[in-house]
C-alpha cells in the first residue's frame, strides 16, 4: 500500500528519501502547509490577541478564534466555546484533575482510572488521590489490553467520582468502548475524562457523540505543531469548575480584594496564548481533512494490489480539487458504503480526511502484524490487527527493545523503545520495556518492510538462526 | 535500499564479548556481606541496576555484584565492570575508570588499554551517542558506590 499523504509534503521526510519514521505516536512529522502557516501567522498577522485596540490586533484574534472553530468543528464540538487551547494533552488533563478534582474530590471518595493509562492520564489523578484522602482504583484490562467493561462496572460505586481513561492506548493500540464507559461512569454520577491523544489524530471523533465530558488531545501528534492541545469539555461541567491557572485574559474584574472570572474559553487560558499553534493547528486538521483515497474492498492480494495503486492517483488528483468542490454528503454516502458489505457488492469507496487516514493505518497495521507475525521470536502486545490503531508494539526473543531500536535506527527506521511513559502498565505486561512501532499517512508498505528487515539482522546480529 | 556503514557500527557494537556477558553475566545477584549497595536509574528509559561492592582491609574491592535491568550494552557493561574492579585498589579502579570515559570519548588510544579488559569491547559505543549513557550507568553507580564506601 502506497501512503495516504504525500511525502513531499513533508519538508523532514522530503529531506530524508531513505528514513522510515516509524514513531508518530510520539510525534508526528509537520506539513510544509502548517509550517507555512505559522510562519504567515508571525509575518502577517502577529499581535497580542483579545486587547483589540487596533486593527492588527484585531487580526491576531480573528486567526486565533478562526482556529478554535476549526478544532470545534473538527471534533464534532457544537460548542467551539467549550474547546480550550492547552499545551497539550498533558496539561489538558492536569487542568481537571487540578480544577475540577480539588473541588470536587474529598476524602473517601473514588477516582477510577485503567492500567493501561499514559503517566498523563495517571500521575494527576494518583496524586490528586494522595492529596485529597481520595481512593485511587485501577480498573483491570482485558486480555486483548483494553478496558475490561465487566469489571469496571463492579468497580464504580456511587463514591466514584471520576472515570478517567484512554480512547486508545499509546502502547497497545486497542480502541476502547467511550460510550460505555462514559455511560457506566454517568450511572453512578461520576464524570467521563477520556485521553484522546492516540485518538483523534487517527480516526473521526465526534465529541458530541461520545457522551464524555471531557476530552483531551495534542497537536503535534496530528501534523501540528508543539506546544499546543486541546481540551473539550461540556459546558455544565467547564462553567462549573474554577479555573486552573490565573492572571491575564482569564479575569472579568479584578479588585483589590477579589475577582470575577472571564467567560469560556478565555477562563481557562490564562496568560498570552499560543496563537501561532492554534493556527498551526488549523491548517493541520485541514490538511488532514484534505487526504483522500479510494479502495476496492476485496480482500485479495491481487485487488489490494490494484486499490493500492489507483489510492495513490486519486490521492494525488484530490489534492487538486479546491475544497469548496467538495461534497461533503457525498462523502458521508461513500463512508457509508464502505461500511456495507462492500466485498459483496466490489465497490470502490472514495474516503476522505480522518475515515481516510483510519482506512490506511488499518491496512498498514494489518500489514506489520502479519510481517512480524512471520518472524520467530516476535511477541506482539494487545488486540489483534482488527480493534487497534497505527500502534503496535512488540519484543524480539531476548533482545532488549533498546537494542532493538539501534540496530533499526542504523537502518534509517526509528522507533520507540522503552515504557512509553506507561510503567503500570509495562509491570502489568510483565515486561521492563517495549519496542513500537507507530505509522500514519506518510507511511507505507516499504516502511513495514524496512521494519521487518531489521528485525532480521536484529536476530543476526544477536546470534538467531535465519528464518 | 542501500545502507551505508551500517553493518560496521553495529557489528562493532553488537560484539559476541559482549553478547556473551548480556547473557551469561559475570558477578550477577546478591552480596550478602556488602558494605555498600547503590541504585542507579535511568528514568528515560526505565532501566535499573542495583550494584554491591564489600572492600578487604585496605580499601580495594574484594567482591561485586550487580542486578537489575537493562539493555544488553548496560547489563554487558555491569558484567565487565565487576570483573574488571574485583581485587583492585581504589587508585587502580580510579584510573581505569578514566580509561573507559575517555573509550566512550573515542580515544583510540584508551580503547586498547590492557587494564580494561573484557570492557575493551565496548569501544564502539562510542560511535552511537544515544547508547553511551547505556555504558556509563554502571560506572556511575561504582562512582557512588566507591564515595559512599569511604
Amino acid at each position: 500500500m502506497s501512503a495516504l499523504a504525500d511525502r513531499g509534503d513533508f519538508p523532514l521526510l522530503a529531506a530524508n528519501p531513505e528514513l522510515h519514521y516509524l514513531d508518530s505516536a510520539a510525534t508526528t512529522q509537520k506539513p510544509r502547509a502548517v509550517i507555512d502557516a505559522i510562519a504567515r501567522y508571525y509575518e502577517c498577522d502577529n499581535a497580542n490577541p483579545h486587547r483589540g485596540a487596533y486593527a492588527l490586533s484585531v487580526r491576531a484574534t480573528d486567526r486565533y478564534r478562526e482556529a478554535r472553530q476549526r478544532v470545534a468543528r473538527f471534533v464534532g464540538a457544537s460548542d467551539a466555546d467549550c474547546v480550550i487551547f492547552t499545551r497539550g494533552t498533558t496539561e489538558s488533563l492536569n487542568l481537571v484533575a487540578s480544577a475540577w478534582g480539588r473541588a470536587n474530590v474529598g476524602a473517601g471518595d473514588e477516582i477510577v482510572i485503567t492500567g493501561a493509562e499514559h503517566h498523563a492520564n495517571f500521575v494527576p489523578w494518583q496524586q490528586l488521590a494522595l492529596e485529597r484522602g481520595a481512593e485511587l482504583e485501577i480498573c483491570p484490562l482485558a486480555s486483548d489490553g483494553r478496558v475490561d467493561l465487566e469489571r469496571l462496572r463492579a468497580l464504580v460505586t456511587p463514591r466514584t467520582r471520576v472515570v478517567a481513561f484512554a480512547h486508545v492506548s499509546n502502547v497497545l493500540g486497542g480502541v476502547n468502548p467511550v460510550r460505555e464507559i462514559a455511560a457506566l461512569a454517568h450511572e453512578v454520577g461520576a464524570i467521563a475524562v477520556c485521553d484522546g491523544a492516540q485518538s483523534v489524530p487517527h480516526m473521526p471523533v465526534r465529541f458530541d457523540e461520545l457522551g464524555v465530558d471531557v476530552y483531551a488531545f495534542s497537536g503535534h501528534k496530528m501534523c501540528g505543531p508543539m506546544g499546543i492541545g486541546v481540551l473539550v469539555g461540556t459546558r455544565p461541567l467547564l462553567e462549573s469548575m474554577p479555573p486552573y491557572q490565573t492572571g491575564g485574559d482569564m479575569i472579568e474584574f479584578v479588585y483589590d480584594d477579589r475577582t470575577t472570572w472571564n467567560v469560556l474559553p478565555h477562563k481557562f487560558e490564562a496568560g498570552t496564548p499560543n496563537v501561532a499553534g492554534a493556527v498551526g493547528l488549523a491548517a493541520a486538521i485541514e490538511y488532514l481533512e484534505g487526504l483522500v483515497s479510494t479502495c476496492h474492498s476485496e480482500r485479495s492480494e491481487e485487488s489490494r494490489a490494484t486499490c493500492h495503486s489507483e489510492r495513490s492517483e486519486e490521492s494525488r488528483a484530490g489534492k487538486e480539487i479546491p475544497r469548496s468542490a467538495r461534497d461533503d454528503n457525498a462523502a458521508r454516502d461513500d463512508n457509508a458504503a464502505r461500511d456495507d458489505n462492500r466485498s459483496a457488492r466490489g465497490a470502490t469507496g472514495v474516503l476522505q480526511g480522518m475515515d481516510a487516514i483510519a482506512h490506511h493505518e488499518r491496512a498498514l497495521v494489518q500489514h506489520a502484524y502479519e510481517r512480524l507475525s512471520e518472524i520467530e521470536g516476535v511477541t506482539i502486545y494487545g488486540p489483534d490487527a482488527t480493534n487497534r490503531s497505527g500502534v503496535l508494539s512488540f519484543t524480539l526473543a531476548d533482545i532488549h527493545p533498546h537494542d532493538l531500536a539501534t540496530i533499526l535506527d542504523q537502518q534509517q527506521v526509528c522507533i520507540r523503545a522503552g515504557h512509553h511513559c506507561a510503567q503500570p502498565l509495562m509491570r502489568r505486561l510483565g515486561v521492563p520495556a517495549t519496542a513500537r512501532a507507530s505509522f500514519y499517512v506518510y507511511n507505507d508498505e516499504a516502511d513495514v518492510d524496512a521494519l521487518a528487515q531489521g528485525l532480521l539482522r536484529a536476530r543476526e546480529l544477536f546470534g538467531y538462526a535465519a528464518t | 535500499m542501500p545502507q551505508p556503514d551500517a553493518s560496521p557500527t553495529l557489528a562493532a557494537l553488537y560484539q559476541s564479548l559482549i553478547l556473551e556477558h548480556y547473557r551469561r553475566p559475570r558477578n550477577h545477584g546478591v552480596l550478602e556481606d556488602a558494605d555498600v549497595a547503590v541504585t542507579v536509574k535511568n528514568p528515560l528509559c526505565g532501566d535499573q541496576l542495583v550494584l554491591q561492592l564489600a572492600f578487604d582491609d585496605t580499601g580495594a574491592v574484594r567482591a561485586a555484584r550487580f542486578r537489575g535491568q537493562g539493555c544488553s550494552i548496560s547489563l554487558a557493561t555491569a558484567s565487565m565492570l565487576t570483573e574488571c574492579i574485583t581485587g583492585k585498589s581504589r587508585e587502580a579502579i580510579d584510573a581505569t575508570a578514566h580509561q573507559f570515559a575517555r573509550m566512550l570519548e573515542g580515544d583510540a588510544d584508551a580503547a586498547t588499554e590492557p587494564a580494561l579488559g573484557d570492557l575493551r569491547a565496548l569501544s564502539g559505543v562510542a560511535k552511537v551517542p544515544a547508547r553511551i549513557r547505556c555504558a556509563q550507568l554502571p560506572w556511575e553507580a561504582l562512582e557512588r558506590a566507591l564515595s559512599d564506601g569511604r
